[in-house]
């Protein structure tokens, strides 16, 4: 983590990636000029903003595609349009907003920050996440928080059947319907301090939502060794 | 107790007594058997295979007195910094958590003393290894346990892991006597659980994601890292050439007997195939892609000699890697453990209870005084001896081939002794011109 030089910087730089390639521009926001971004033309291309590491503020105006975001470390991106797979894979901090859909695995393995995807987002939202937040405006598909090991998943709509299947120490908060919990997810109950840190989480994304509208899942802690009157449960 | 043989009892070769004992156990505990190593059934190997010296034919060079140089060059595709080896011999994957810190660092100690890398493993990286090793390698698994974006920076090429030669198709596992608080924390993980890794990676699925997944890994390192895909033995030519196809700038095959630190015994015995047979196929991938030698192979699983070096980069192999070797070299199944291994049910030259965390010579445990046993820098000393050994022994072979090079070394010095070798390597029945499958 380096911090940017304040002297030597400029406010705002806006990239065009119809003239500028993605190399070009990760290789800027790895060594950022400014404090501000803007991102043109991103046309769905693939692994866009990857790898940051400075508290810079990146806005992505259009689709991206497939990692967006990936990785990121302090910065702070917006994008302006649907994200495709893996958006803020293995995020470690900062925060990303998607102000569209988002394809599958969003979140993946995720150790730090803020994800808020405005839309819905896809099969394996949150999966493998350790330690990310994650509010999902819409619904979430199939096998969201799979093998989710910590870190908090909030989904505003309905989520897929396996919710958490196989789930460590996550917490799931969901408002809809859930189509089946995952193998060792189970619901639980919404105690004072569930109740509190969803309400800041819904408001760290802005989202209007009553916390007791939602209800929270988790580990049963059920198949956390092997035991042979496992077998019927993986 | 009567001697069996002297009674004239007869043991049934399909219920023989491991078997038994397998069945019995399973019987009592209703749980599969999970151990360490790799496969123990006879499998054709390099040991089937022979080298011709050269005599009047061929030349050779003098063992002492002329160069047999040994560097390899590995990532140069598209990477902007390859590794520069100076022995084609590297130290495998295995993480911190199935290895005491101890056993790491010595690993790192000992590869950084001759000039080649070791690599992470599963859990992440740790500051030991990453401080005493000059040239390491960070694994991209699918658990991402401990996986860092700065340490990825902080490595030297990046292993995008599919599958490992003992297991290909399983996830990863560490049984909870292994999930120290150390070990837990790094992997975000309650402490003592049974933890159990993915099979598949959580954010790309099949050949065309991982080409997208290896252009992020090359985007937020800039360029710099050479990338690895690294799969267990099985269907070779054909993975090969999809690693490739997605940019692997170096493909490491694991075959069969590659080890494992905990995996289901049925599991180690019955998925994936020999070494000998993996090699030919990854070389006839990279081959028709017109890209042997430009893109790297590195071969692991069951390497023990310098003439298993010198016979798997005859066969096309740029370099090869080490992991159980490595552990004996540490001191693992070494005699002076004799009665501890017995107060376990083991024995030195069986022990392979590497899951179970009571490892006496302190390498495949997180128990604080076991791990203790083991001197990170003796233990270094030992493997960079033991690599030195290697090394020399391949270049005693390759000079006796007539080669200045290790690298020089190809299929035309290499014989089978077996039928079933020379099918599997694709070289000819010592004394004959025939290769099974290639007609007469």
């Amino acid at each position: 983590m380096v911090a940017l030089n304040g002297s030597s910087v400029q406010e705002l730089m806006k990239v065009d990636l119809a003239s500028t390639s993605v190399r070009e521009l990760n290789a800027e926001l790895h060594a950022p000029t400014a404090r501000r971004y803007e991102v043109h033309n991103p046309r769905g291309a693939e692994a866009i903003a990857v790898g940051l590491r400075h508290a810079i503020e990146v806005e992505i105006h259009g689709p991206a595609g497939y990692y967006c975001a990936g990785m990121n470390m302090l910065a702070d991106v917006v994008v302006h349009g649907s994200v495709g797979t893996g958006v803020a894979e293995n995020m470690m901090s900062g925060s990303v907003r998607v102000r569209g859909d988002a394809s599958q695995s969003a979140g993946a393995t995720g150790h730090g920050g803020l994800l808020v995807v405005e839309g819905s987002a896809s099969m394996r939202c949150g999966i493998s996440m350790k330690g990310i937040d994650i509010v999902v405006g819409g619904d979430v598909g199939p096998m969201s928080a799979f093998m989710a090991q910590a870190g908090r998943l909030v989904v505003c709509g309905d989520a897929g059947d396996g919710l958490g299947d196989s789930i460590y120490e996550a917490r799931l908060y969901v408002r809809g319907r859930v189509g089946s919990p995952g193998a060792d997810c189970v619901e639980k109950e919404m105690r004072d301090e569930h109740v509190a840190e969803l309400g800041q989480l819904l408001a760290d994304a802005g989202l209007p939502h009553d916390p007791g509208e939602f209800r929270r899942f988790g580990s049963a802690r059920r198949l956390y060794h092997f035991a042979a009157h496992n077998s019927a449960a993986y | 107790m009567i001697d069996p043989a002297q009674a004239g009892l007869r043991e049934s070769a399909t219920f023989d007594r491991a078997t038994i004992a397998a069945i019995q156990r399973a019987a009592e505990t209703g749980v599969y058997d999970i151990r360490g190593w790799g496969a123990k059934r006879a499998v054709p190997h390099f040991d089937d295979l022979l080298l011709l010296g050269a005599s009047m034919s061929r030349y050779p060079l003098e063992g002492y007195r002329e160069r047999c140089d040994t560097d390899v060059v590995l990532g140069d595709r598209h990477a902007s910094n390859p590794l520069h080896l100076d022995i084609p011999i590297t130290i495998a994957g295995m993480s911190f958590g199935a290895l005491s810190a101890q056993a790491k660092e010595a690993l790192g100690r000992g590869a950084t003393e001759v000039g080649t890398s070791t690599t992470t493993g599963d859990g992440g990286m740790t500051p030991e290894e990453r401080g005493q090793s000059k040239h390491l390698v960070y694994q991209y698994l699918p658990s991402r346990y401990g996986m860092n974006p700065d340490d990825l920076r902080a490595a030297d090429a990046i292993e995008v892991v599919l599958g490992q030669g003992a297991k290909p198709g399983g996830g990863g596992m560490l049984l909870g006597q292994k999930i120290s608080e150390r070990v837990a924390g790094m992997r975000t993980l309650p402490a003592g659980i049974d933890q159990r890794s993915a099979c598949r990676h959580p954010d790309w699925t099949g050949p065309d994601d991982l080409t997208i997944k290896i252009l992020e890994l090359r985007e937020i390192t800039d360029w710099q890292k050479p990338i690895y895909v690294k799969v267990g033995a099985t269907r070779t030519y054909y993975d090969v050439k999809l690693a490739v196809a997605a940019g692997a700038d170096v493909v490491v095959v694991d075959g069969m007997q590659g080890g494992t630190a905990a995996t289901q015994e049925v599991f180690i015995e019955h998925v994936g195939i020999p070494t000998l047979a993996a090699i030919p196929q990854a070389v006839q991938a990279l081959d028709e892609l017109g890209l042997h030698r430009k893109v790297q192979l590195i071969v692991s699983g069951g390497i023990r000699t310098g003439a298993d070096v010198a016979k798997a980069m005859a066969l096309g192999a740029d370099a090869v890697a080490i992991g159980t070797a490595a552990l004996i070299a540490l001191g693992d199944n070494h005699p002076r453990y004799a009665d501890e291994y017995a107060a376990i049910g083991s024995a030195p030259g069986f022990y392979d209870d590497f899951q179970d965390g009571r490892d006496p010579a302190g390498i495949t445990t997180q128990d604080p005084e076991l791990a203790a046993r083991l001197d990170p820098v003796e233990g270094g000393r030992r493997v960079a001896n033991y690599l030195r050994v290697l090394t020399l022994e391949a270049q005693t072979l390759a000079r006796a081939c007539g080669k200045a090079h290790l690298r020089n070394l190809e299929p035309e010095d290499l014989v089978a002794l077996t039928i079933e070798a020379a099918a599997m390597a694709r070289v000819p029945l010592a004394g004959t011109s025939w290769i099974p499958g290639q007609g007469f």
